[in-house]
């Protein structure tokens, strides 16, 4: 394989075709090779760049300098100046020198969103790795590996402010220094998207529509602490992100921006893909580990936590899929830039996924610290039926339930936690006054039961005896005393248990003994469901 | 482990193919279960046997992460995996209406497989799809804005 310090990529869009691009190409190529540069700078032709009223148009990377309106006789100039001496042509950049080349600055509004994680998606060919660079990709990768030492990368993702968004709410670039500070032969990168979490399907989205940004992300992270090989842990039923990724890999190592010496740097990164078998406790990160070393996905015993002995015993970051996604944006535009979106404690937007009884079902990215009634109203469209709201859970079946005198809550990674709730995944389950709570509740604690791995008792036995309890209530056999068995059990768990799968199954039901109490009670002391549909 | 069907599975010469392509390595065993299932539908006893001598590790180990993992199975299935979510916004959205019309339908309980061999009905968890809950995935293909009246028109393009 041939590695380029530059790219020179010619816009192959009809519109560019038509003001003659393709002989623009030939002329660079010809060019490129007549002085000799052949082996240092690529000529791509790609999809279409965007800025068709000024075609034809090309980039050079990796600085993303971009010449409209080329003509033939402007190939030879481009040549000697830019790509030999390294000084842009300014007459052929127009005066907005980036025209057709969205910045994050100016980020597409959707009603109240707000588009970071989300930038590509839907906007480009996820299949088009050209597509993905004229939109800056790779650009961040280009500034970390030739202007930026790995210490400052990680400084940058401190200051960011940005927390793991995978459930757990760590700190990235603290995460990152562990690794980074370990020493070692070898150090991974594991971006963790075996996405199980009932309710959220965000990473799926992100890896089926902008595949790219993983992959850059990624060798950000591991120049960052220093690991050359990375893996992605997709769902096994996650058929078109698998695809899609596969896809992304081979043509970033086509063009060099995967594999050895990227940018002529000097660093070296590939990526290789695992497919996961289903299990949901493959989510939490040593049983992620496990798995890959193909093993039941068993979490273990931390610490030592995978940021020191993680993957084959060695360094490990482990990182979800959104938090990776917002790695580039962060180091091309700065920790200052990340910080006026969000909250001052939760900087960054959220990527939630709106389920249950809600008008507008899907994927959203807003900033950090909405209210639940923002988004229900005025993203979500309300509660349709001509029903009132009851509940919403917050975070997956791990999170808790929250009542309508709660609708208020910012939801934030510090806020939720403070009503006994979390934001987990991102996952906003919302339910109308149609449902019982007993029957949700029972759903919830099936899930814990099946998914429990077996590993350590508090979980294996706890998980069953929860569900056990609560199936009893919702058939009208609860007695006295349960309510009271169901919150000891569950505190007990929370302190013992191996991993966080024991530990977040309490949590529903602590929220829903909290806030709706009486409808539990109804079930076991008059036999009786207030809303009539759970059949007791 | 449950006597398989010993005319069933996957010949030798195509396990130790697989195993070839992942150079023998005890750590891809979760693809190279992927795999070999693919080929045979399930994970025989035989198979994993093969699979156990192959890489040079025990039994009890490859039976082990067979077992552990529900995409993969040790005993035959139908032709057609039906596999309905029950987990939480499917279930608030109707999930059980549709279990109800798969079972009707097909004439078997849930965690079972048709006479015929045609079909396997299972539960599983979230498909990642609840944007369109309730949900179901029928071999690599998903279904969802599930109504118990579409259930018999899905089940005819199968049958
Ligand atoms: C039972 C369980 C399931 C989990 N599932 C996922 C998951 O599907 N995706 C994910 O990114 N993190 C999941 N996590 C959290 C991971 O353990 C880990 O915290 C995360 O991948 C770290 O990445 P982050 O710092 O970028 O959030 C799960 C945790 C537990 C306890």
């Amino acid at each position: 394989m041939e590695f380029y310090r530059s790219h020179v990529l010619v816009c192959g869009g009809t519109p560019c075709v038509l003001e003659g691009c393709k002989g623009v190409r030939d002329a660079l190529i010809a060019e490129v090779k007549r002085r000799g540069l052949d082996r240092e700078v690529k000529v791509v032709e790609t999809g279409c760049l965007g800025p068709c009223d000024l075609g034809p148009v090309i980039v050079v990377y990796p600085e993303g300098t971009l010449y409209q309106k080329v003509r033939v006789s402007d190939v030879p100039e481009i040549v000697e100046q830019h790509l030999l001496k390294g000084r842009v042509v300014t007459r052929l950049v127009g005066e907005a020198p980036q025209a057709g080349v969205v910045k994050y600055e100016e980020p597409t509004y959707l009603g109240v969103q707000e588009r970071i994680v989300l930038r590509n998606c839907g906007v480009i060919d996820p299949e088009s790795i050209e597509e993905y660079i004229a939109r800056d990709g790779y650009r961040a990768l280009a500034k970390c590996l030739t202007e930026m030492k790995p210490a400052d990368v990680i400084e940058a993702v401190k200051k960011s402010g940005l927390v793991g968004r995978g459930g757990a709410a760590f700190p990235t670039g603290l995460k990152w220094s562990f690794t980074a500070n370990a020493d070692a032969d070898q150090k991974y990168i594991l971006c963790n998207a075996d996405e199980g979490e009932p309710g959220t399907f965000k990473d799926r989205l992100i890896l089926e529509g902008d595949p790219h940004s993983i992959l850059e992300g990624m060798a950000i992270a591991g120049y960052a602490v220093g690991a050359n090989k990375g893996f992605i842990y997709v769902r096994g039923e996650y058929v078109l992100s698998i695809e899609r990724l596969g896809k992304a890999i081979e043509q970033a190592k086509a063009l060099g921006l995967l594999g050895s010496n990227i940018f002529g740097s000097g660093f070296s990164f590939d990526v290789e893909i695992r497919k996961g078998a289903g299990a949901y406790v493959c989510g939490e990160e040593t049983g992620l580990i496990e798995s890959i070393e193909g093993k039941r996905g068993e979490p273990r015993i931390k610490p030592p936590y995978p940021g020191t002995e993680g993957l084959y015993g060695k360094p490990t970051v482990v990182n979800n899929v959104e938090t990776i996604a917002n790695i580039p944006p962060i180091l091309l535009n700065g920790p200052d830039w990340f910080r006026q979106f969000g909250t001052e404690r939760c900087p960054g937007t959220k990527v939630f996924t709106l389920t249950g009884d809600i008008t507008n079902k899907g994927l959203i990215e807003v900033p950090m610290g909405i209210t639940l009634r923002r988004v229900i109203y005025e993203i979500g469209g309300g509660i349709p039926g001509g029903r009132e709201f009851k509940m919403a859970q917050t975070g997956g079946t791990s999170g808790g339930c929250l009542p309508k005198e709660l609708l208020d809550v910012p939801m934030d990674y510090f806020t939720l936690p403070e009503h006994g709730s979390a934001l987990g995944s991102g996952a906003l389950l919302i339910m109308d006054d149609s449902h019982c709570i007993v029957d949700i509740a029972e759903c919830f604690m099936r899930f814990f039961e099946h998914e429990s791995c077996g590993k350590c008792t508090p979980c294996r036995e706890g998980t069953a005896r929860l569900h056990e309890i609560v199936a009893k209530i919702a058939r009208g056999e609860g007695k006295p005393g349960d309510l009271e068995l169901l919150d000891e059990l569950g505190s007990v768990m929370q302190v013992s248990s191996l991993c966080g799968l024991g530990q977040a199954a309490p949590v529903p039901i602590k929220t829903m003994l909290k806030y709706f109490r009486d409808e539990f009670e109804a079930h076991i002391n008059d036999r009786l469901c207030p809303t009539g549909t759970c059949g007791i | 482990m449950e006597p398989a069907a010993k005319s069933a599975g996957v010949c030798p010469a195509k396990v130790s193919e697989i195993l070839a392509k992942y150079s023998r390595r005890p750590d891809a065993l979760v693809s190279i279960l992927h795999d070999v299932q693919k080929e045979a539908g399930y994970l025989s006893e035989e198979a994993i046997t093969e699979i156990a001598s192959g890489l040079d590790i025990p039994v009890s180990k490859v039976y082990g992460v067979a077992t552990f993992y529900t995409l993969f199975s040790t005993k035959p299935k139908g032709q057609y995996i039906i596999r309905v979510c029950e987990n939480a916004p499917c279930h608030v959205l109707g999930a059980k209406a549709i279990v109800e019309a798969l079972e009707k339908e097909l004439g078997i309980p849930m965690g079972g497989t048709t006479s015929d061999g045609k079909f396997t009905l299972e539960y599983t968890s979230c498909l990642g799809v609840c944007g369109v809950a309730p949900a179901i995935m029928i071999n690599e293909a998903v279904y969802g804005n599930l109504t118990p009246e579409r259930v018999p028109l899905i089940l005819k393009e199968y049958k």
